[in-house]
Formats: structure tokens, sequence, C-alpha cells
């Protein structure tokens, strides 16, 4: 599977995908400059985290105006898939290819910790090798990660089972206390209809290693490169 | 557009912060009076900010050199061989000044500069570290300094992309009118691929790259200026404005353009902004510049050369090219949305020419604006010290419970955790950060080897403050110790000192006496200073905050996977106590929580055994024999054992018994040098003691962990049997009690 890295001016955790896929998950991957129209070698988008253009006019609102967002249009409907993390996240939202919006932390302030998802769908390409009720640890690092969605449109999303994860406990209970930023119903990540494109607010990046504390996101990737055996049995790994 | 300059004239010089002296060095050596914009040439590069006037003739006693050395002090940053090809470039700079002024853009713009420091030396910044100091919490004020700070730090390296994995925080009243924010970066980079700020090469293309210059951050010295240009109505502050995406976009186009070869020498426009940097690279490499003024990219209009000169706009490098290498430099900058526009090249015959529409407008040797003067004025102890010193803190009276004087001390805001500082830090950008912040040093890998770095930064103002020669060297044992609990070997030094106003004899005696045991220090663990900041001035209407160098340490981990944590892991391990017994509550955090006072003397250092008990850590985190590492600091031996207990992802219990023959404060909360806790699972009991007996140093085993309380023994009497619970919640609400 070909992978590209989208790197906008104030990204920053293209190198850190970068890594977990060619030096973790040992497969291709490229670079893709924001102003790139061609995707045509590739197989998954990935748009990372960071401050695309600073995040200054609202985040990821410029980033979602760019050539290369522009061109994941085609893309998608072409049956690629995407995976929008953080920031990358944030841009899917305002591109309009994931619904609703990302806004201020409800604490006003920037949030690094560790969280815990609970996965709600499993027929995504990114989640199908997972167990519904699963619980994934991954950290969070952002200042604008509550996630919003009007009546209407979360309806939409529960209807199509767009919700894929959202923060709980380590013991996969839904709570207000778990959740970290103010969420709407606690979502953390969600998916278009079709299930190919993901966004997420955690860093399926940072918990790809054992010396990262966690290999949780490594589930995301292995489910999406159909690695996973049916039975399950990669969870024992 | 622009006006007539004023006349210069010795006043003029005078208000420009420049003394009748120095004015006459610079007329005599130019043989004739400075134009307007030379003078603020001079009054910038000779102002104690840039020129260390008061502090080199001191700065020189430091050990900088060693075998892994690749960068001493005198560039924007040390440099150390780590190892397979790879170098760490680090330094520790202090924003002091403009935090208390506007805290938000004060520490922000802080941690912009230094993160430049780094990255024009052509490294990769991988880590910060931030020690900071405030006034006590209970004043709104303080709160509303740390809130500021905090959220400055946050937003800049968070938005550029540069992990926050470390660094300290502690109150004290004597900080109220003069916060401390200091920043540490790490970077890495191959050793032969180091860039200097060297304007070498006669005809080079002189670039200017980054933001463009405004009126903002004209400094101290040179406001001056606004009382005789009518015009100039509107006076920006004295503190910059932070961009830290274009700071990002500078990082990679920098990068990119050293990695494309085009660049030969590059420095950061920090202080005193152009000024400084078409004068001291010229000055490094023996050549001169010649620049026109208005090809800077400018973002106000009218400014006056003296303006351009002088401001300290952010996120701007000056970089030298190589000759026929223009158009990489420009295709470079403007793939990353930047400008690059060439102003300049490099010269021969040691001058630095500035222009303004082809006008000459300074016209100077650069080796006399490197030239300032350096002085060594007399220095005298503070006529209070023998007072302070006299005092007995044992003359106080014991505490009436010693379990909820441990409780106080784990709750006192300097102390207790700081997750709600942390929390807003991105902590792990980059992937290579093995221990979060919370532990003795952060932990960092090095991708592509087995190695890793730890890093630690550390000061005690009440230690100096009392004893500024031990309370020195003590700060960097502690830092040192921090990272060889981690398991790494102690490589580098870094040092900011923050004092008062070294116009007073009594304040260049404390830094006089701290640079000595900074030096001493050093040189018995033989860890080089490769860099470090001077900030004085660090007082308000007379009262000088404590004298407080802060001290970075970085060290190397051979092997990543091979290192320890400040936390006991679970039950059954035997805790054991390591070097001297030596504490004490002179200076100490409970001789001021408990009773308000600071006095008394600090406990011996002596500096063979702080080796010995820090090799011998080393030793034992390397072979693996132990499960936990602390170092005893602040609060003394019996706060580190509650830390060990509490601090880790499950609380564990422990019964120890401590050293009989004192008085119980005094050995629970005395504070002293070379003591480190560490942890031990029993099937490894015997090859630690076998390590321990080949290590000479002295050391017990003083208790085994488990249970849910602490139980503190001194003999056969217990004195704190506290419930873990009440320890934790004690140690996390600490500080954040005061935040909410």
């Amino acid at each position: 599977m070909r992978f590209g890295v989208v790197v906008f001016p104030g990204t920053w955790s293209d190198c850190d995908f970068h890594y977990v896929i060619s030096e973790v998950l040992h497969q291709p991957v490229k670079y893709v400059w924001h102003r790139e129209r061609d995707l045509d070698d590739l197989d998954c988008v990935v748009l990372p985290g960071g401050f695309s253009y600073g995040d200054y006019l609202r985040a990821g609102a410029v980033a979602g105006r760019s050539p290369v967002v522009d061109a994941l249009r085609d893309f998608v409907a072409r049956g690629g898939h995407v995976l929008g993390s953080c920031n990358g996240f944030q841009i899917l939202c305002e591109a309009g290819l994931l619904p609703g919006a990302l806004m201020r932390n409800e604490c006003l302030q920037y949030r690094c910790q560790s969280t815990h998802l609970v996965v709600e769908n499993v027929e995504t390409a990114f989640t199908r090798g997972l167990r519904p009720g699963q619980v994934l640890t991954m950290p969070i690092s952002h200042g604008e990660g509550k996630y919003h969605a009007d009546p209407e449109a979360l309806r939409t999303l529960k209807a199509r089972r767009q919700i894929v994860f959202r923060y709980g406990e380590a013991d996969g209970r839904v709570t207000r206390t778990a959740n970290p930023n103010g969420s709407l119903e606690n979502i953390a990540g969600i998916v278009n209809p079709e299930g190919t494109v993901l966004g997420l607010m955690p860093h399926p990046e940072r918990a790809a290693e054992a010396a990262m504390g966690s290999t949780d996101g490594l589930l995301l990737f292995q489910s999406l490169l159909g690695s996973l055996v049916e039975d399950g049995s990669f969870l024992k790994r | 557009m622009t006006e007539a300059p004023p006349k210069v004239t010795l006043d003029l010089a005078r208000d420009s912060g420049l003394t009748a002296e120095e004015y006459d060095r610079i007329t005599s050596r130019l043989g004739r009076e400075p134009t307007y914009a030379e003078l603020g040439l001079f009054a910038a590069l000779w102002s104690e900010h840039c020129a260390y006037k008061h502090s080199r003739a001191y700065l020189s006693r430091l050990p900088t050199e060693g075998p892994r050395v690749l960068q001493g002090p005198g560039e924007n940053a040390g440099a150390i061989d780590i190892g397979d090809g790879w170098a760490v470039v680090f330094k520790i700079e202090s924003h002091n000044h403009p935090s208390f002024i506007e805290p938000f853009q004060g520490a922000a713009t802080g941690v912009g500069g230094i993160l430049r420091d780094i990255f024009t030396m052509g490294a990769r910044p991988i880590a910060l570290l931030d020690s900071l100091r405030f006034g006590e919490l209970d004043d709104p004020k303080t709160r509303r300094l740390v809130e500021g700070v905090v959220s400055g730090i946050s937003w800049y390296g968070n938005c550029f992309g540069c992990p926050t994995v470390g660094g300290e925080v502690a109150f004290a009243p004597e900080y109220a009118g003069n916060p401390l924010v200091n920043v540490m970066c790490v970077g890495l980079v191959r050793a032969d691929q180091i860039f200097r700020a060297r304007a070498e090469g006669v005809g080079n293309p002189v670039f200017y790259v980054g933001n463009k210059t405004g009126r903002d951050g004209i400094h101290g010295a040179t406001m001056a200026s606004a009382t005789f240009d009518e015009s100039a109505a509107e006076r920006r502050p004295t503190v910059q404005v932070g961009d830290p995406f274009t700071e990002k976009l500078l990082l990679e186009a920098c990068l990119e353009a050293m990695k494309a070869g085009a660049v030969v020498g590059i420095q950061d426009m920090g202080a005193a902004g152009l000024a400084c940097c078409t004068s001291e690279m010229p000055a490094r490499a023996g050549t001169g510049m010649d620049v026109e003024l208005s090809r800077v990219p400018q973002r106000e209009v009218g400014m006056t050369p003296y303006e351009i000169l002088l401001s300290e706009s952010q996120e701007r490098m000056l970089l030298v090219a190589g000759r026929g290498r223009e158009d990489d430099v420009r295709r470079i900058f403007a793939k990353w949305e930047l400008d690059a526009v060439e102003i300049g090249r490099v010269t021969a015959g040691g001058a630095l020419t500035a222009r303004l529409s082809g006008e000459v407008v300074a016209h100077v040797p650069v080796s006399l604006l490197a030239d300032a003067p350096k002085y060594t004025k007399p220095t005298a102890p503070p006529g209070w010290l023998a007072e302070r010193l006299a005092f007995d803190p044992l003359t106080l009276p014991e505490p009436p419970d010693y379990g909820e004087a441990l409780l106080a001390l784990c709750a006192s805001p300097s102390i207790g955790s700081k997750e709600w500082v942390f929390r807003q830090y991105d902590q792990q950008v980059g992937i290579n950060t093995l221990v979060l912040p919370g532990s003795d040093a952060a932990v960092l890998r090095v991708k592509g080897t087995p190695r890793a770095l730890a890093v630690s930064t550390d000061g005690n103002g009440r230690h100096v403050f009392l004893d500024p020669r031990r309370g020195a060297a003590m700060a960097v044992c502690e830092a040192a110790r921090n990272v060889s609990c981690s398991g790494a070997t102690p490589v580098g030094v870094t040092d900011c000192m923050n004092f008062g106003s070294p116009e007073r004899p009594e304040i260049r005696w404390q830094f006089a006496q701290a640079i000595d045991g900074i030096a001493e220090a050093c040189r018995a663990l033989e860890i080089p200073v490769v860099g470090g900041n001077v900030s004085f001035y660090n007082e308000t209407s007379g009262q000088a905050i404590l004298p407080t160098p802060i001290i970075g340490v970085v060290g190397v981990l051979e092997d990543a996977g091979r290192r320890a944590t400040q936390w006991f892991k679970g039950a059954g391990h035997r805790v054991a106590l390591l070097g001297l017994e030596h504490a004490s509550l002179g200076g100490s955090e409970y001789l001021w929580r408990a009773h308000r006072r600071l006095g008394g003397r600090l406990a011996p250092l002596d500096l063979e055994a702080e080796r010995k008990v820090q090799a011998a850590v080393r030793a034992a985190v390397s072979a693996g024999l132990v499960t936990a590492a602390h170092d005893c600091s602040e609060g003394g031996l019996a706060v580190a054992l509650a830390e060990g207990c509490v601090t880790g992802r499950e609380p564990v219990g422990l019964e120890a018994a401590l050293d009989a023959s004192g008085r119980g404060d005094h050995v629970l909360f005395g504070e002293g040098p070379s003591r480190v806790i560490v942890a031990v699972e029993p099937p490894r009991v015997r090859e630690f003691e076998a390590l321990m007996a080949e290590s000479a140093i002295p050391w017990r085993w003083i208790g085994t962990t488990g249970g849910d309380r602490l139980v503190l023994r001194l003999g056969t009497k217990t004195i704190v049997d506290v419930a873990l619970d009440r320890i934790e919640r004690a140690w996390r609400s600490g500080f954040e009690r005061h935040m909410a």
C-alpha cells in the first residue's frame, strides 16, 4: 500500500507519520507538498497534525482550501483512503470531507495527555480489525479538539454509524470525566459514510511503538493494510 | 522621508546607556564623533546584554573544553559529540524582563529566541525545558503571571512543533517583582554539518531571511532615541511579538538551504537585531560587511537606519550564502513563503558599512564593535550574610506531627505536581520522548542509533543566596545527578545566570562566587560548559531576586533501553540510600514553608563523593539492577521517598528506617547533595551489593516497598505513618489548587 503524508506550511506530525509508516510498518511512503494535485500513485493520504498556516484564521481553515485537499475529493471518490489526525481532522472538517467542526477545548487550554478511545464502529477500513467496545490508548495534543455537530448532523452521524471513537475510561465506560476537551458526546473520531475517510483528534503515530508507551495506533494501519487475521489473533501479538 | 538624524553628543551617548569613558574610547578609536546610527550600534553592542561587560572576566573561569566538545561558548549554541556521527546542540537563555512586562509574549518570544539559536547551528530542535520562578501563589498577580507565561510557552512551542519535556517551576517571594523565565533548547545535527555564525568569503552575498522588520523591540538603550524624534510618538512596547508559524517555516527553510549547500554562515537576529549580526558575523571571520538597509524587508514605513539596525523583530536571520548560490537561497525561501533578500556582501578590510539608498550611515571597524570594555569591579559579600548564616534552624521547635509536616511539604507549590503546566505543552511531537516530564530527567531517543539523551535543568536560589559558591556547585551536581539517575552520563552544561544589578558589589560577589562554584563542580564531574546566558538587573526597587544560576545538563545513554525513572514500580523491592547522609535545614524548602525563615548553613559538598555516587547510580542503572532511581533535593529525603511512592502510574507504599542520630526534621527534610534513592528487586540484591562495594561509596538499605502507606522510622520510633492517598492528594493538589 502506498502512503502519502501531506506537508502544509506549519505541519509537524509529518515526519512522525513518515517514520512510523516506513520504519515500523515498512510500507512505501512519500511526502506530498500542499500545492500538489496529483495523488494518482497513492492508496492512502495522511493529513498529519500541526498548525497548518499557523491555524491563524481558524484551525485547518486555510489548509482546507489548499490544492492538495481539493484533489482529495476525486481521490476519495476513486476509492482512496484518507487518515486525518489532529490538525488533519480539523482540515477534513473545514474542507467538508467530514461533517462537523472542531472548536476550542472547553477548558480553554491546550491539552497534551494520554486518552482512552472506545471503538464504536468496526466496519470501516481503519477499524475492521478491532472489536466493538475495544479500548485503545493514544495521546492527544491540541487546543481545538472539541467536536461539534448540529443536532441534525449528529443524527445523521449516528444513523450512518459514522462515529468511530469516543473518549472513555480505561474500562471502556464513556464518561464526562474521560472527555478531555468537551467534545459532543465524547466524540474523538468519525468517518465518512463509506468508511474510507477517518478523522480523529488523537495521534496514532505517537502510539505505534512499545518505547512510546502504546502500540494501539498501529491497529488502525494494520486494519487498513488488511494484514490482520480474521480471528483477531493479532491482538495477542 | 527620514529627517536629519540628531547630533551626536556625550549627553546623547549617556542617554543611550554608554558611559563617558566608553564614549571617549569610541571617539578616540574612531578618530571622530560617531554618526547617530553608529552611536546606536555601539550603545546596543556595548550594552551589558550583548557585551557581557561585567561578566566576561568571570565567565572565562569556566571549563569549556573536553574531548566531546565540538563547539564551546561564543557561537549561537554549544555542541557536543554523542557518537555515530551525531552531535547534540543546546543552550539556555533567559527572557525574564519581557515576561514580567507581558507574560504571554515575553515567554513565547523567549522560546522563539532559543529555538533559533539551535537551528542556526543546523540542528533540528528536539526538546525544550523551562525553568520558571515566580513570587508566592497567594498573590493573584503571580497567578496571572504563571498563566500568561505557561500559555505563552505552550503557544509558541506547540505551534512550532518542538516538545517541551522538562524544566521546573518554583515559588519564592523574592521573585514577585522579577519572575524568571529560562528556556533551554536541545537539538540534533550531524557532527560534520554544524553551521556557524561566521561571515566567511569576501564577495559572498549576505541575505536577510524571515520575518519583516518593524519597530517592535527596539531596545532599552535605544528607546532613548524617541525623545529626539517627536514623530515617533507611538512608541512601540519593548516586548517583541512572536509568530511561531513563521518560525517553523524559517526552521524548514534554513535547514533546507543548509542541506542544499548554499549556506556559508548564519546567525539569528536576536538582541540588537541586524546590528549584532552584521558586526559579529564578520568579526568572527576577520572580514567586513557592506549592507544596504533600504533593501531590508520592512513592515512599517519611514524606518530610520537606526531603527532598521536595532529592531528586534522576531523570526529573522542573517545568512551568508556561497557566491553563485543566490538563486538556490531565493528558491528555497520562496517555497516556504518567506522573504530572502540580498542586502549586501562580505567585504575585506574589517569594516561594517551600512548604507541607506547608497549613502553611508555607518562605517565602523567590526573589531571595535566587538571589543566592548570588560569590567572587573570590586566585589564584597553582602553585609547581611553573616547574620543569615549564623541562624541555627535547630533552635526552632520540632513539628508536632511529622506526618502532617510531610503532607504540608508535599503540598508546597514548589514541590507539588506540575501536571497543570505540562499538560499544556506538547511533550511528544517528534516521537522521541521516552521519559515524559515528571521524573528526574527527560529522556529522548536518538533515532537510528541505540542511544538516548537525558536532560535536566536545576537551580536553587535559596541555596545560592546563603552560599553562592557551594549553592551554585550544588546546582550543577543536582542537574548532573538527575541525568545520572536516568542512567545517562552527563556530557555538557549550559548555564543561565540570573542575578540582580552588577553595579552593586554584593551582586558582583554573588556572581563571581557562583561562577567559581560552577567551575569547580564542572571540573570535578568533567562536564564542560559549552554555552549559556547572563541575566543581570533582575531587581525591582532595589530588591534583587535570589541569585539563581539555572544549570542545564545533557547526558548520553548508550543504550536507550537501559534507563530508570524515579517512581517505585511494585511491592517487595528493597530501597537503598546511596551517598553521604549530610543534610541541612539551612536554606531548605521546609524551613521556608514551615517557619518562613531563610537562613542557616548549607550541607557540605564533597565533589569527589558526588562524582562517585553518580557513577555508581549510572552503573546500577546500566546493569539493569534498579527499578527506580531518584535524586534527593528540595524537601529532603522524606519528600524524595514520598515522590517515589506517588509519582508513578500506581502508588506504591514503603517502610523505611532512617538515620536515628539526628532530630526528625533535620533527617526528614534536611537538604544536601550526593544522595540518591534506588529500588532493587530481591533477585538482584546480591549483584547490586557487589556493585556498590566496588563503587566504594557510602550506602545502606533503608526499607522495602509495599502496602498503601508511607512509614518512616528513626531507629525504632515511627515518626511518619501516612496513607498514600493522602500524600498523593497533597502532592497532586499542591500547585494546582492555586490555579483553579
